[in-house]
């Protein structure tokens, strides 16, 4: 699990630490949105300037960006492969039954995994930079127009928020159950499928055991404090949209606009 | 067999930056049939430390010998399954570990998974099930029916049910009421006393540390700061403020006493009855030891 730095969050004092958490989730899929547009060598090189800037801008290594990959890596190995052996079109290279590769599948196939990286990246800068409780907080603020349709979206914030909150306490949990079964002999990821799934029931009936137990602590914590179902509560820290979030916006979308000039 | 440690470091997370240096330079001998109590803050390495004993972490330098199996930064995962056997690791709130439906197969769990026969570790759960003070009727109960007090000592049963030569107690008594606590530390020494065990105590009962312990390792910053038997280590009131230690409240007291011009010339007394034996001595000279 020490692996896993896909959506952990890293203090810091940066540029893209301090902007709005709105203003990152909105610009990270306004980014993947324009991934999607990029057809040719010119447009993805700007689609990796802008990453790179943000990198620069969030003072993250690209090693350990590189790093946040690795769970992920037979996924895109998966999908890339497949675009190279069933991607058709222009001249073949060699092909066998089925298989084939072709120009036109080598070429979609490196868009597809400078794709890849591309969102994978981004989004690991929006959650190395952002806090779990700011994203809850910005998904409440980003949803608030639903409440005209009746959506609970103080309610949906607040199980994020909460869910969010406990992920680390759970895996700490989980870590601790493990090393307390491993001490009394139990083998994890290791043996046959059936031995394995074995050792799931030492693992997760404690763990459930207490996040049950856990709930109705904070359930009850939360009723003494007199909480009540989200109705215009207020903010102990309030967003607010800074000028670093405004031309951060406007690089995005310069960029945006220049990547529907250059691509074909 | 003893356990001793080799110029032992061990990081979290190593190459990240989470990187977190736990344990630095450990040089260690925990002698066989002894009674260790390791004391120290929050974040001073205690819990790594026991967890390199029965090599649920392994050092990422030096060396640990436990029975004189050996463990190194690259000894094979498939090699440490006895080593476990022979090292019983009682965690802090050990009732969390529980899970099967009857508490006579929870304490049955570990000893199956180390290869012993059913009988035999359905004896063991008969035995041990009355020798952590619970009544056998129990056996046939799901663990989540039963007290916390009670859960952890169905857990610190089925920890004993493999049959360790050396048992790590990680704060078996926080979060217990005191009568709780004595029930547990009365097991403890039992252990020690009847059935030989090596006992590791992690602890923050420093009364505890005099009443049982022959031997005191003080953790500091991921280093063992100091080790000595326990007079050793609590005579040393200054060393001890300057790592924010606390004294037993016998020695606390006999502290006070001697800044105020009481001697204590055979040390600091660590409990009940020396520190009264000592303050009888000097209020009246004449042997009144005898009085108690």
């Amino acid at each position: 699990m020490d692996k896993f730095i896909f959506g952990r969050y890293i203090p810091g004092d940066s540029w893209v630490h301090r902007m709005d958490p709105r203003s990152k989730m909105l610009l990270s899929f306004f980014f993947i949105f324009m991934i999607f547009f990029a057809n040719n060598l010119l447009s993805y090189g700007l689609v990796f300037v802008v990453l790179f800037l943000a990198i620069m801008m969030a003072r993250v290594s690209v090693g350990f960006l590189l790093k946040g990959l690795k769970p992920l890596l037979w996924l895109m190995v998966f999908t890339v492969l497949i675009q190279v052996f069933f991607g058709a079109g222009g001249e073949v290279y060699w092909s066998w039954w089925t298989l084939q590769i072709t120009h036109d599948g080598l070429i979609s196939a490196a868009f597809i995994l400078l794709r890849f990286l591309a969102i994978i990246m981004m989004s690991t800068i929006l959650t190395l930079t952002t806090k779990p409780l700011q994203i809850a907080d910005g998904v409440e603020s980003l949803l608030k127009p639903l409440k005209v349709i009746h959506f609970p979206v103080e309610t949906l914030a607040l199980m994020l928020s909460l869910a969010l909150r406990f992920v680390p306490t759970l895996m700490d949990e989980a870590q601790k159950i493990m090393d307390a079964q491993r001490a009394r002999g139990v083998d994890f990821g290791s043996g046959g499928i059936k031995q394995q799934v074995k050792t799931v029931v030492p693992l997760l009936i404690p763990l459930f055991m207490n996040a049950f137990n856990r709930a109705e602590d904070i359930a009850t914590a939360m009723d003494a404090r007199g909480y009540r179902d989200g109705k215009n509560r207020t903010k102990y820290r309030e967003l607010i949209w800074q000028r670093r979030d405004t031309i951060s916006s406007l690089i995005f979308v310069l960029s945006g606009i220049i990547l529907f000039l250059i691509r074909n | 067999m003893p356990i001793t440690f080799e110029k032992v470091d061990y990081s979290y997370q190593p190459n990240t930056p989470f990187e977190h240096q736990a344990l630095q330079d450990i040089n260690l001998t925990i002698a066989d049939n002894s009674f260790t109590a390791l004391i120290g803050h929050t974040g001073s390495g205690k819990s790594t430390l026991i967890q390199q004993m029965n090599a649920l972490l392994k050092p990422s330098s030096g060396v640990v010998r436990v029975n004189n199996r050996e463990i190194r930064p690259d000894t094979n995962n498939k090699d440490l399954k006895p080593l476990r056997k022979q090292v019983g690791m009682v965690f802090q709130f050990p009732e969390n570990q529980l899970f099967e439906e009857t508490v006579k197969k929870d304490i049955m769990f570990g000893p199956l998974n180390f290869g012993m026969s059913e009988a035999e570790a359905e004896e063991e759960a008969i035995r041990l099930i009355t020798e952590v003070g619970l009544d056998e009727s129990l056996l046939e109960r799901s663990p989540f029916e039963l007290s916390g007090g009670q859960m952890r000592r169905v857990a610190i049963a089925g920890v004993l049910a493999s049959k360790p030569d050396i048992l790590i107690l990680d704060e078996p008594t926080s979060g217990l009421d005191p009568k709780g606590r004595q029930q547990i530390m009365d097991l403890v020494a039992h252990l020690h006393e009847n059935e030989h065990k090596t006992i590791i105590l992690v602890t923050h009962q420093m009364e505890d540390v005099t009443k049982y312990a022959d031997r005191v390792i003080v953790m500091d910053g991921g280093r063992v700061a100091k080790t000595g038997t326990p007079k050793e280590i609590f005579n040393d009131v200054d060393w001890l403020k300057t790592h924010h230690l606390d004294l037993p409240k016998t020695t606390q007291f006999a502290a006070t006493l001697q800044a105020q011009g009481f001697q204590f010339p055979e040390g600091l007394p660590l409990d009940e009855m020396a520190l009264a034996q000592a303050i009888s001595q000097q209020i009246s000279p004449k042997g009144a030891s005898d009085h108690g």
